[in-house]
Order: structure tokens, then C-alpha cells, then sequence
């Protein structure tokens, strides 16, 4: 009986979220809202699955893109981080560079990058890159950073090498924030090959939703909006999946507590 | 005379300008239990570092069995008040880091660990995480992988220090008995007088500021001793004397 008052609780934002839709419904039935403009959510839903085998296609490219682009960019935050922790001078050279470089809006180089490097993926892959290794490097760099020193001076008192130190200590130690950096970066990835697709190219979600702009196909636009949404919030689960899966000490742990 | 294993000659050390320790000479012979006693911040650590080598000295060398170490990380390993149990790793491969750092295959490594488990009052718990471990039983199996490191010579810098006392005395008690029966010898810091008399052949006193060696005491009773030597007027002689060459 107690329980029951936690179990509600998960439903609430699903309450609240049907709550909106039926709002929405009824603005579009009464037509508060010229249809056009604003299709009702079964319109969405029909342009769905309409659309759907199209969708999936360019959704493939827009992920191939989001995926290549976030490995490459995990790979150059683990360089970037390691380099950083071992050379004191390189990390006082360029750390504060990195972290300025940051408020440049990646959407306003999105442009160039096209210009410079065509209609092809690689533009988009490399937009990608540039928003998605930050967050990443910033929660290793953190992590190796802030390894137990006396944990450190021990494995050297038993005569561990450097690359030992960091597999039985620093990364380890960095585990939990390189998640939470790419949480963040996954949810970047899908948004910023879109965004890059925006600005010219074939294929990809940001291609089609440029495309159903230009026919005014509203309902159609709303299905990518959603479908993006959704691409993200999946990623993310797997970010969470995989997270639980590589630190048992963390999760098994907690979940033998609540056994108890 | 035993052989000596471990011994420091002339050592001196400069943290910023400022003299921590100077001219310490110490030795520590073939299963030989001796402590470094001296109030907190006097230097007994910085020694410590210094033997085990992961920091230089000023001045002066560690030797180990003759042979010049000084400087040289990884030849003698040690125990601290905090066990650095890897939270991530399992108590088994926490024991068992010292040979996965020497690159022994994984499970021979393990294989090897877990024979020790019994003998260190651990058995049971190679599968579990060190935060479901007491705080007397992470220090066990810390010890153990101190042992792992090396059988013969360790370091131990206040162990039991950050232990409740009913715990501490449980585990002076088992620490002298499992010293009978592995044989090591032992360099055991501590700033408590009655712990260094009781687990110790021998005791450094050191004071200062800067921290120098004024004293050597030898504590007569064999080891393993019983628990009435630790309210025999014999004990309480060694405290006065101790009290006294500490300025206490
Ligand atoms: N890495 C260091 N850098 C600067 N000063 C240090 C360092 N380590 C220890 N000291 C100083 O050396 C003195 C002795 O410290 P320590 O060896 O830890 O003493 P003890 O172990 O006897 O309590 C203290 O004053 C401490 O501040
Ligand atoms: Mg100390």
C-alpha cells in the first residue's frame, strides 16, 4: 500500500503529456488555429506513417552521420583528456583555449564547414565532432583529474606504469562523468547532423524537413520534429543501459540495497 | 644478528624551502617488527614516501638488502589509515592489483590471491565490493595486498588509526598473530604509544620539528604477547619512558 504513491508518481509526466495532446487536439478541431498552420496530432500521425519508409531512410543517413561523428569524437576526447592529464604545460596552454573555443555557436560555422567541405557527409560528421567532444572531454579530463593521489602513489610505490595507473585507476575514476558527457553528446549528435543537413546535401532528416518547408507540409514537418525527439531520448536510454552495464560497482550495488 | 633488509642512511628532506626530517638512519632487520613513533605533522610519512620511493630525498639513500633503491618506486610497498580499496574493482582484484600490475596472467593472479583469503580473515568476501566491507576487513584485505606485493619487507603508515578502538584492539591482536605466521618485517608508523609497544620488537622515537631520530627502544617481551602485558607494570614502564623522551 505504501507504494503506491511512488508508482503514480512515474505517470505523472505521462499524464501531463496526454493532458497536452488532447489541448492541442481541441485547438485544431474548434480551429482556433488555421489546419494548415497547425495539423492536429492524428494528422501528424497519419503523415507518419505516411511518410514512414521515406522518414526511415533518411533517418539512417542522419544517425550513420550522428554515430560516426560521435565515436570519432569520444576517440578525440580520450586523446585530448590523456594529453591534457600528462603534459601539465599542454593543459595550461590549451585548456582555456578549449573551453573559450566553445562559446563560438556551432550553427554559425555550420556554413563555412559546407563551403569548405562540400555537400557530402563529411561536413556534418565534422559539425558533429566540434559540438559533440567537449562535454566529453571536459568530464574525462575532470575525472582523471581529480584520481585519488594517494590511490595514484600507491600503484607507483608497487611499480605500476603510466598506462596502469590510468586503466586501474583514472579511468575508472572518470567513468562515471565521461556518461554524463555523453548523455549530453549524444542528444547534440542527431541535432547537429541535422543541422548541418539544413544547409545543403541529399539525404538526412534535416534534408527532408528543408524540403517538406519549402511544400508548407506542416504535418509532415511535425512528424521529423517528433521523430528527432524520439531518435534522442532512445540514444539516450542506451547511453543509460550502457552506463548501468559498465559500472556495477555503482548500479549492482544499489539494486542489492533495495533487495535488502 | 638477523640479516638487515631495509635501512635508510643520512636521509633528509625539504618540502618549500622548509627542513621536514633530517639524518634519519634506520634498519629494519629480517622479520623484525619496528615502529616510527612522533606526533602527527613531525614527518613520519614524508619518510615513508621517501622509502617507498615515490619521493626523492634531498639527501641520503634507501637501501634494500644491500642494494641502493633510492628514488625507485615499485621495490617496497605500503599500507595507509586510508585502505585505497579501488571502489570499482572487487575485493579479489583489489588484493590481487599488485600481481595484475606485474602483468601475472588474470586468473593465475586471482588464483594466487584467494589462497591468502582464509589466513587474512577475509574468506567470502573476494566477490563483494569494498563498500560492503567493514572498515576492520578492508584493512585486512589492504594488508593482504600489501603482503601480495611483497612477502618479506612492507611499510605499514598508522593502519589501524582511523579505526573505532574495540576494532583496533581486534585487530592489533589478529595483526600480531598473522605476523608470527607469515614472517615479515615490518616498518609500522603510528603516533599511539601503547600500539607501538605492544606490535613492536623495536621503536624510533622521532621528534623536532625538523623531524630527526632521538631514540631507540627495545621492547623485551617476545612476541606473541599476551593480553596481560598490556596492564603489566612492565608496559607502563615503557609508556613512561616513551612519554618522557617525547616531552609528553
Ligand atoms: N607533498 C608535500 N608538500 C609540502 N609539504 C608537505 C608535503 N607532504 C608533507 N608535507 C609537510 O611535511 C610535514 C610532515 O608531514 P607528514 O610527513 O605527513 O607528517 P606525519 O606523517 O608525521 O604526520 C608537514 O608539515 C606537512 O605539511
Ligand atoms: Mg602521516
Amino acid at each position: 500500500m505504501r507504494k503506491s504513491p511512488s508508482i503514480n508518481h512515474k505517470f505523472y509526466p505521462l499524464f501531463v503529456l496526454i493532458g497536452l495532446l488532447l489541448i492541442w487536439h481541441l485547438i485544431t478541431t474548434i480551429g482556433l488555429v488555421p489546419g494548415f498552420m497547425l495539423p492536429s496530432p492524428l494528422d501528424v500521425l497519419r503523415a507518419f506513417a505516411n511518410s514512414f519508409p521515406e522518414l526511415m531512410g533518411h533517418a539512417g543517413v542522419s544517425l550513420t552521420e550522428a554515430f560516426t561523428g560521435l565515436a570519432l569524437s569520444i576517440m578525440l576526447a580520450f586523446v585530448i583528456a590523456l594529453i591534457m592529464d600528462c603534459f601539465e604545460g599542454i593543459y595550461k596552454a590549451f585548456h582555456p583555449l578549449i573551453v573559450i573555443s566553445q562559446t563560438i555557436p556551432t550553427v554559425a560555422i555550420a556554413p563555412l564547414l559546407v563551403l569548405w567541405l562540400g555537400y557530402n557527409m563529411t561536413p556534418k560528421i565534422t559539425l558533429v565532432v566540434l559540438t559533440c567532444f567537449f562535454p566529453m572531454t571536459i568530464a574525462l579530463l575532470g575525472g582523471f583529474k581529480t584520481s585519488d593521489a594517494d590511490a595514484v602513489n600507491l600503484m607507483r610505490a608497487m611499480g605500476a606504469r603510466k598506462w596502469q595507473i590510468y586503466r586501474y585507476i583514472k579511468l575508472p575514476n572518470a567513468l562515471p562523468g565521461f556518461f554524463s558527457g555523453l548523455r549530453i553528446s549524444v542528444s547534440y549528435a542527431i541535432v547537429g547532423a541535422v543541422i548541418a543537413e539544413w544547409l545543403g546535401g541529399n539525404s538526412g532528416l534535416g534534408v527532408y524537413m528543408t524540403r517538406v518547408r519549402k511544400s508548407y507540409a506542416f504535418d509532415k514537418m511535425f512528424a521529423v520534429i517528433f521523430l528527432i525527439a524520439l531518435l534522442s531520448l532512445l540514444l539516450i536510454k542506451v547511453v543509460d543501459l550502457l552506463e548501468r552495464k559498465s559500472m556495477p560497482w555503482i548500479y549492482r550495488l544499489r539494486e542489492e540495497e533495495k533487495l535488502e | 644478528m638477523k640479516k638487515i633488509r631495509l635501512q635508510t642512511k643520512n636521509i633528509g628532506k625539504t618540502y618549500a624551502g622548509e627542513l621536514i626530517i633530517k639524518n634519519i638512519n634506520i634498519t629494519l632487520r629480517e622479520k623484525e617488527l619496528v615502529s616510527l613513533l612522533g606526533v602527527s605533522g613531525i614527518g613520519k610519512s614524508t619518510l615513508f614516501n621517501v622509502i617507498a620511493g615515490v619521493t626523492a630525498p634531498d639527501i641520503g639513500q634507501v637501501l634494500l638488502d644491500g642494494f641502493d633503491i633510492t628514488g625507485q618506486a615499485g621495490k617496497v610497498s605500503y599500507m595507509q589509515q586510508k585502505d585505497l580499496l579501488q571502489p570499482h574493482l572487487k575485493v579479489l582484484d583489489n588484493v590481487a592489483l599488485p600481481l595484475f600490475i606485474r602483468r601475472l596472467n588474470k586468473s593465475q593472479a586471482r588464483t594466487e590471491a584467494l589462497k591468502y583469503f582464509e589466513d587474512f580473515g577475509i574468506a567470502g568476501t573476494q566477490d563483494k565490493y569494498p563498500s560492503q566491507l567493514s572498515g576492520g576487513m578492508r584493512q585486512r584485505a589492504a594488508l593482504l595486498r600489501t603482503y601480495l606485493f611483497s612477502k618479506d619487507v612492507a611499510l605499514f603508515d598508522e593502519p589501524f588509526s582511523a579505526l573505532d578502538a574495540i576494532t583496533k584492539r581486534a585487530m592489533h591482536r589478529w595483526y600480531l598473530a598473522l605476523m608470527e605466521r607469515i614472517n615479515m618485517a615490518a616498518l609500522f608508523i603510528t603516533h599511539d604509544i601503547d600500539e607501538a609497544i605492544l606490535l613492536s620488537d623495536r621503536i624510533y622515537i622521532m621528534t623536532g620539528p625538523p623531524g630527526v631520530i632521538t631514540a631507540e627502544i627495545t621492547i623485551n617481551p617476545p612476541r606473541p604477547r599476551a593480553d596481560e602485558f598490556l596492564v603489566s607494570e612492565n608496559f607502563l614502564n615503557y609508556k613512561r619512558q616513551i612519554m618522557k623522551l617525547l616531552a609528553l
